[in-house]
């Protein structure tokens, strides 16, 4: 009976023995599912960059007549540009990262999380493709600098692109750990909201934090995103034929007492932020899942 | 039956599991084999402990003692091993929507590390086994349920497992479509070296599995082959219709001692050897018969033998499983 049978049987696969090349692999699809979800749906791209363009143009159109004697001569709108460039993407992000809810509601994270690979795998895929799509969406964001006064110079467009990659990843990682613990869906965008929202006002994106209290200021500085928004900033500003004064005011840097925060310890703070956000989200989906 | 024999390493074997969720003992220790190749299937009423148990077996909940072996692999200690030799259809679906048929079966090959250069063919075959392959690149959010659940038992087969496990693959189908369904699974025994391991709480789907274990209340009532347990409750139901069903029953009682009750506008009672019980009734009954049924017992008797409630009366009062209840509301 059984030989008879062999004609119709499908060829078996060989399912190998795990590995670092099977973790990997895994990442990439992950990563890869992003990217093809975020091509399906055009009408997420077309409200992500409209946000942006509202700030840009219409807050920053309206208060750059207002707040022109303070800015030292430069365009409010200008200043306004490397923060703008970093909320999209900060937004863009933190959906990708607490989009693991639906993925819940759905039963698609059950697909991934029973599956023999780690759930760092699952995990680092997940924060690639939130990074990726935030980043593409910076790019057309990027694309606008000419109308405010901001050079196309292709190493500042570079530079930008892997600060942003690396802020978006960080963000990402935020949100799949609020994913962690938030089971509702109806929850999870408030959630968001309310998170992200002070994240922004206190990462210096809009205004200068050199003008906040004190107090505030102890805030800014354990802000994450305060570290992510400046090397943003100043590597516009370096394309930017600004007064020493203008630049004073508006990027002042971040200092810790008399100590100038040098760039580069910028972004190895981000970077060691994004680990430890990824590894406390690993955790907590390990253990409720 | 499917090439079980005794020496082979047993596909699932179960020991003394225990499961308790803060006060509620959900599975009371279970002993449980299952031989390779067979279609096993777990009976039950909703919170009788069934999903508990396959999840255990699954590697998605740890048990509170005693011990399971799937495919030779310790559920406990080898997580990975277990994964990668089992196919897991759930009740709920676990399907991307946003992607297509065809991405949904490439997503779960690079996640099970499903070799390369024979991935495509292996998708091919799976979508055409389950009849869904000229709607491969199609997005699974137009699927229907039948399509999608259909879509799922051809993802668990995709990385050739050894064990197929399927919790309640036919809830919330129309009866056509379950009736689909159970076709698929049994050609898979002709096409694949498999064990598939179903729950179901519908007794006339249990029908199709070589052996059965009815469980109820955390603890396995009856296991045994379909045919063998109907064997054992021992008794036909007979069913007549007479010119005066109330003096029917009390002859019935006075004449044979059975105890009979009107069903559905029949006067109804169970007896060993039915079929040659009747030619006994004609001659002794005193009253005129105008039709008779004999029927064989079904898995619905031999659950009511074993636990003394119907299957249906067991959900009402059993556990409460809200996803089932979600299901059955509709």
């Amino acid at each position: 009976m059984a030989d008879t049978l062999t004609h119709t049987a499908i060829a078996r696969v060989v399912v190998p023995k795990g590995g670092f090349g099977h973790e990997l692999r895994a990442t990439l699809v992950v990563w890869n599912r992003e990217l093809i979800r975020f091509r399906r749906d055009p009408a997420r791209v077309i409200s992500s960059v409209i946000q942006p363009l509202l700030f840009l143009f219409v807050l920053g159109g309206g208060l750059s007549a207002l707040v022109a004697s303070g800015t030292g001569g430069v365009d409010f709108k200008t200043f306004l540009f490397p923060g703008v460039m970093s909320m999209s993407v900060l937004f863009t992000a933190a959906f990708a990262g607490i989009s693991m809810v639906w993925d819940r509601e759905f039963g698609f994270l059950r697909e991934m999380l029973v599956a023999p690979v780690s759930t760092a795998a699952i995990l680092t895929g997940k924060c690639l493709g939130g990074a990726s799509v935030a980043t593409l969406q910076a790019v057309i964001v990027i694309l606008l600098a000419g109308l405010v006064g901001v050079p196309y110079d292709p190493l500042m467009i570079l530079e930008l692109l892997v600060l942003l990659f690396i802020m978006s990843f960080m963000i990402t990682a935020l949100g799949l750990v609020l994913a962690s613990r938030v089971k509702q869906v109806q929850s999870a965008m408030p959630l968001v909201q309310m998170i992200i929202t002070p994240l922004m006002f206190l990462s210096g994106a809009l205004f200068p934090l050199s003008r906040l209290p004190a107090w505030l200021t102890v805030v800014t500085h354990i802000n994450p995103m305060t570290y992510a928004v400046e090397p943003v900033r100043a590597v516009v500003f370096d394309r930017l034929n600004m007064s020493t004064e203008a630049r004073a005011i508006l990027d002042p840097g971040i200092w810790w007492g008399s100590y100038q925060v040098p760039l580069l310890l910028q972004v190895a703070l981000v970077i060691a932020s994004s680990l430890l956000l990824l590894l406390l989200a690993v955790k907590l989906f390990n253990r409720t899942e | 039956m499917h090439g079980s024999s005794g020496s082979a390493v047993p596909a699932v074997a179960v020991e003394k599991l225990v499961k308790t969720f803060k006060t509620v003992e959900a599975v009371k220790g279970i002993d449980l084999v299952v031989h390779p190749g067979e279609t096993f299937g777990f009976l039950g009423p909703n919170g009788a402990g069934k999903s508990t148990t396959i999840k255990i077996l699954c590697t998605l909940a740890d048990a509170t003692s005693g011990s399971a072996r799937v495919a030779g692999f310790d559920v406990a200690t080898e997580r990975d091993a277990v994964r990668r030799s089992i196919g897991l259809v759930f009740q709920e679906p676990t399907l991307d929507g946003y992607l297509t048929a065809e991405q949904n079966l490439k997503f779960h090959g690079e996640l099970y590390g499903v070799d390369k250069s024979s991935a495509a063919q292996r998708r091919k075959d799976v979508l055409e086994m389950v009849g869904l392959w000229d709607r491969k690149d199609d997005l699974v959010q137009t699927f229907s349920g039948g399509m999608r659940r259909r879509l799922e038992i051809a993802r668990g087969l995709l990385h050739s497992p050894k064990v197929l496990f399927l919790d309640e693959p036919t809830i919330g189908l129309d009866p056509q479509t379950r009736a689909s369904i159970w076709q698929y699974l049994g050609e898979l025994h002709k096409r694949e070296e498999i064990t598939v391991f179903v729950t179901t709480h519908y007794m006339d789907e249990a029908e199709n599995c070589d052996r059965i274990a009815i469980i109820d209340q955390g603890r396995i009532v009856a296991l045994d082959t379909p045919e063998a347990l109907k064997a054992g409750v021992g008794k036909d139901r007979v069913s007549i219709a007479t010119a005066d069903d109330v003096a029917a029953i009390t002859a019935l009682k006075d004449k044979f001692g059975l105890e009979a009750k009107m069903v559905e506008g029949l006067v109804t009672f169970s007896v060993a050897e039915g079929a040659a019980f009747v030619p006994q009734l004609f001659e002794k009954l005193g009253v005129a018969i105008k039709s008779v049924a004999v029927a064989r017992p079904t898995l619905d008797d031999v659950f009511l033998n074993f636990t003394g409630t119907s299957l249906r009366d067991a959900e009402q009062k059993g556990g409460f499983n809200p996803m089932a209840a979600r299901f059955r509301g509709r």
